[in-house]
Order: structure tokens, then sequence, then C-alpha cells
């Protein structure tokens, strides 16, 4: 495991009129760390789900993914960026297989490489056998373990995922959290996962606590525990959140 | 994973399967894109052609039926139909999530909306060929060299009504605001052009109405097939299609560009 930053966002602020959705925000996510972003609806999350899958673009700052600045050219950065949206992305109408491979023409990829990967993401996220089923036919745990399954086909470094869990059953949402904190460890890859749900946080994951556009607390969960004077993660979170805490400062050394 | 140029080939190959997966799969889209145009063509023609008389205009050389006239403007009717469908097809996708997929993969949005548009050109193409095809079978006797001569055309007018769509879409937030487009765009097109009735006809009518169907880029579309039908070729008609083009096709980039376009000022996708 090496200390690359996979994601840096620097300064970023946007905003939808004259409403803010973010305001200066920056952290860094590293490789080989599952870095959780957890903050209440309307936190910013999404926006900022956005902002880094190109979606829109940031008024003030800049965001990197593996040394690519998205301002200038985004290309490399989304080859290199598996993304898993909250809403679901799939086309209801075709197959497991037709999905899979409508996304990997659109990351070039064609022929044997296309097959081989299909078959190996299928079965790594437990839909082996399912190929041939129309994706309206499959219950939303399904649908998105397809849609994670979709997202490694290209062998990203940099997983983004906004609130997968979104709609699914508590074993279902469990057994998908566990799974990627797999899939983050066994490949080295480095993970950003957007919630609101403090249990999916684990302790040796990194946390940034976003509120009302802003970072209130960054780092691994054990120093935000610690500097918050909380014995968990639900307590430092409410605490940070329902108080209006003040903006964490991001010193380089708060930085995950 | 492919070399750069066929990166780029890979993704419009994918693009074009889905949208013939899809096309396939809605094969009621294929029977609505064909009834229309022949109600009009067996109905509507049929009912015409004892009060509507056409006097020899190029490209034809004789007099000839309402029927014959009205088939270069039902073809264009089936790309504008269906340049409309593919612009509905992208608001529900953007509204399910799936353009998603397409805005975040790794090439560049303006070749990725290409390549959107050439899918929605072919299916129309399909669509085209199955009615002229039935019109010549059962009422109307076209060239056949003609059938062929229009292919480039009928191309141009498919990209050109299909990026119209596109660039609607881009300025469309809500499915349900698409029914204004029926009202505002595509009834207003057809109706003010010549697929119905000569420019002439209009101007002895009215001025005002010949001066806006002369403005009217669909109405160009119609020329441009209809000369071609008859193995001639309008420059005029045709390069304003490709202007149209042009025009609308980066005026749409524009609207899909978060930097520039209407998604600026909006939530996200």
């Amino acid at each position: 495991m090496t200390d690359e930053a996979c994601l840096e966002i620097s300064d970023v602020s946007y905003a939808y009129g004259a409403k803010a959705a973010l305001r200066e925000v920056t952290f860094t996510v590293r490789r080989g760390r599952f870095t959780a972003l957890l903050g209440p609806n309307g936190a910013g999350k999404s926006t900022l789900v956005a902002l880094v899958s190109t979606l829109i673009v940031p008024r003030q700052g800049e965001i990197t993914v593996l040394g690519h600045p998205l301002g200038r050219d985004s290309r490399p950065a989304l080859a290199e960026m598996g993304i898993v949206f909250q809403q679901q992305t799939l086309d209801l109408d075709l197959t497991v297989r037709q999905n899979m491979l409508y996304f990997a023409k659109l990351h070039g990829l064609s022929g044997k490489d296309a097959g081989a990967g299909i078959d190996s993401c299928l079965a790594y996220m437990g839909l082996a056998g399912r190929e041939g089923e129309k994706v309206r036919a499959l219950n939303g745990g399904h649908r998105r373990r397809l849609e994670i399954a979709r997202a490694l086909l290209h062998q990203p470094r940099f997983l983004l995922l906004d609130e997968p869990t979104v709609g699914l059953d508590i074993p279902t949402r469990s057994e998908l959290v566990k799974h990627v904190h797999a899939l983050c460890a066994e490949r080295d890859m480095a993970v950003l996962w957007a919630t609101h749900l403090v249990d999916e946080v684990w302790p040796e994951d990194d946390l940034v606590i976003l509120h009302e556009g802003r970072v209130r607390e960054l780092g691994p969960v054990s120093e935000v525990l610690a500097r918050c004077g909380a014995p968990d993660v639900f307590s430092a979170f409410t605490g940070l959140t329902q108080s209006g805490g003040p903006a964490s400062d991001q010193s380089e050394a708060d930085r995950p | 994973m492919n070399g750069p140029r066929s990166i780029y080939l890979t993704a419009l190959t994918g693009i074009l399967w889905r949208e013939a997966l899809r096309f396939f799969y809605q094969r009621e889209r294929f029977l609505a894109a064909l009834v229309r145009p022949l109600i009009w063509l067996f109905i509507f023609a049929a009912g015409f052609r004892s009060v509507l008389g056409v006097s020899i205009t190029p490209p034809y050389e004789t007099y000839i039926t309402y029927e014959t006239y009205i088939v270069p403007g039902l073809a264009a009717m089936i790309q504008l139909f269906n340049g409309m469908q593919s612009s509905l097809s992208m608001v529900y996708d953007r509204e399910m999530g799936s353009m998603r997929v397409l805005l975040t993969s790794p090439l560049p949005r303006w070749y990725l909306l290409l390549c959107k548009l050439i899918a929605g050109t072919l299916v129309s193409l399909f669509q085209v060929y199955a009615f002229l095809v039935i019109a010549e079978l059962v009422l109307v006797d076209l060239p056949l060299w003609g059938l062929i001569s229009i292919a480039p055309v009928l191309i141009v007018t498919g990209l050109m009504l299909g990026a119209l769509g596109m660039l609607l879409s881009s300025t469309i937030r809500q499915l349900e605001n698409f029914a204004g487009i029926m009202n505002f765009v595509i009834f207003p097109m057809f109706f003010l052009s010549s697929a119905l009735y000569p420019l002439w006809k209009m101007k002895e009518a009215s001025d005002l109405i010949y001066d806006i169907c002369a403005l009217n880029p669909f109405t160009y579309a119609v020329e441009s097939i209809r000369f071609a039908l008859y193995l001639e070729f309008n420059g005029m008609a045709f390069l304003v299609a490709v202007a149209c083009l042009l025009a609308f096709f980066v005026l749409a980039v524009i609207g899909y560009d978060p930097r520039k376009g209407m998604i600026r000022r909006r939530a996200p996708l």
C-alpha cells in the first residue's frame, strides 16, 4: 500500500444560482483507503459526486483524480474512475450482459477483453448465471451489485459511490458495505463512499463529515472521534451536524 | 484496452448497438413511425387529391398526383418525429439516470453526442425506407434509382433533425415538458413547410405564411429529399440543411457542456 493521493479536492465551492451547495471543500482520498463521505440529506454529497464525475464543474477550486486535473482534461481521469450514482443508471430493457457490454464499449473494451472482464466482474459481485436476465427483472440489491460490477469492468483505480445502499434492506446493505471494503483492500483501490448512514462507516476507515456544504471534520475515524471527544461515529456525527459545529480548519495534518 | 483510435470506434459501435437493441425491443415505436405517414398518404392525400391540383414544378416534369407530391414531405416527417423521439429518449435517459453513463465515459462529450446522433439517424433511415417501399408497392410510382440517390440526403436531413431534437433535449428539464415540443415545434415545422403544399400555393394564401415557410429549415429538408428522389440536386436546399445541421449540433454540444450550457444552471443530470 502506498500513500498515493487518488482524489484531491482543493478549495472547491459550488452554487445552484444563489444557493451555495459546497463551500471551500478540501480533502484527499488515498490509494487503498476506504473514505466515507458522511453527511445528512442536503449536505452537498451528491453535488460533490457530480463534480468529481465531471457532470458539473466547480466555480472555484480544483479537483485532481490520479494526477489529472478535471478542469483541463477530464478524460484520463474518467478512464481511471469507476462511478456508482445514487440514482440507478441501468438500462432496464437490456439484459445484465448487454448493460455490461454497452459500458465496456464506451470504455474502449471489446471482444475477448470485454467478455472475460464481464464474466469476472459479474462473478465477483455474485451475479454469475444472471447474464441473460433483463435488468427490469432484478431486485434492488442485485441492480446495485450490477452497477458496482459495471463500475469495476475497466479496472479503475478509484471507485466513487454516491449513497449506493439507498432503498436496500439491512442485510443487503450490510453485505454491500462489506463487499466494497473487501474490494478496497484486495485491489488496493481508493474508495469514496458517500452516505448519510453512520453504520456504513468502519473504525479503520477515513472519514469526511460534510454539513451544509462545509467539511466539519476529517481524518481517520479514530482521530475524528478523539478530536470530537465522542465514543462513536454516531455521536460525533450528530454532535457536528446538529449543533452546527465549527468547520474544520483542514490543516495538512488533519487530512486523511 | 484498445488503441486510442479504436476506442472511438468501439464507443461508436457500442452506442449504435444499444440504439438498435432499444429500437428492436420497442416495436411499437417502429409501427407508430410507419403508421403515421401511411395514414397521411392513404387517407389525407386521397381526400385532398380531388381538391388540390399540383402544377408542373421542379423537380417534377409533368403533372403529378397529390400522393406523389407529399411522399418526400412524409419521409421528412418520419425523420422529424424520429429526431423528437430521440430527444424524448435523451430526456428520459437523463431522468432515469442512464445518460450519466454516457456522459462520464472517457471520450469527448461532442463525440458521444455525435455517436448518439448517428445512431438516431440510422434508425430514421430504416423507417423512411420501410415507408417508401410500402408507398412504392401500393400507391405511388417512385423512380427506383431515386430510392438510392436519396440515401446521402436522408443522412444529412436525419442528422439535422436529430441535432434539433438534441438541442431541444438540452433545454428541457422534465419529461412532462415534452408535450410542448409537439405543439410548438413538430406541428408548426411540419405545417409551415413545403411538405403538404408547394410554397407557391402558400404565397397565394398569404405572403407572411410563405415567408415563414421559406425560413423554416424543415422546408429545405423536404426539398432536398424531393429533388434527390428524382435524381436531381437542389444545392441551395442541401446547403441550408447542412448549415442548420452544423448550427443545431454546435448549440446542442454547448447545451450539454457543464461549463456553458443549460446544465450549468441546474442540478446535476
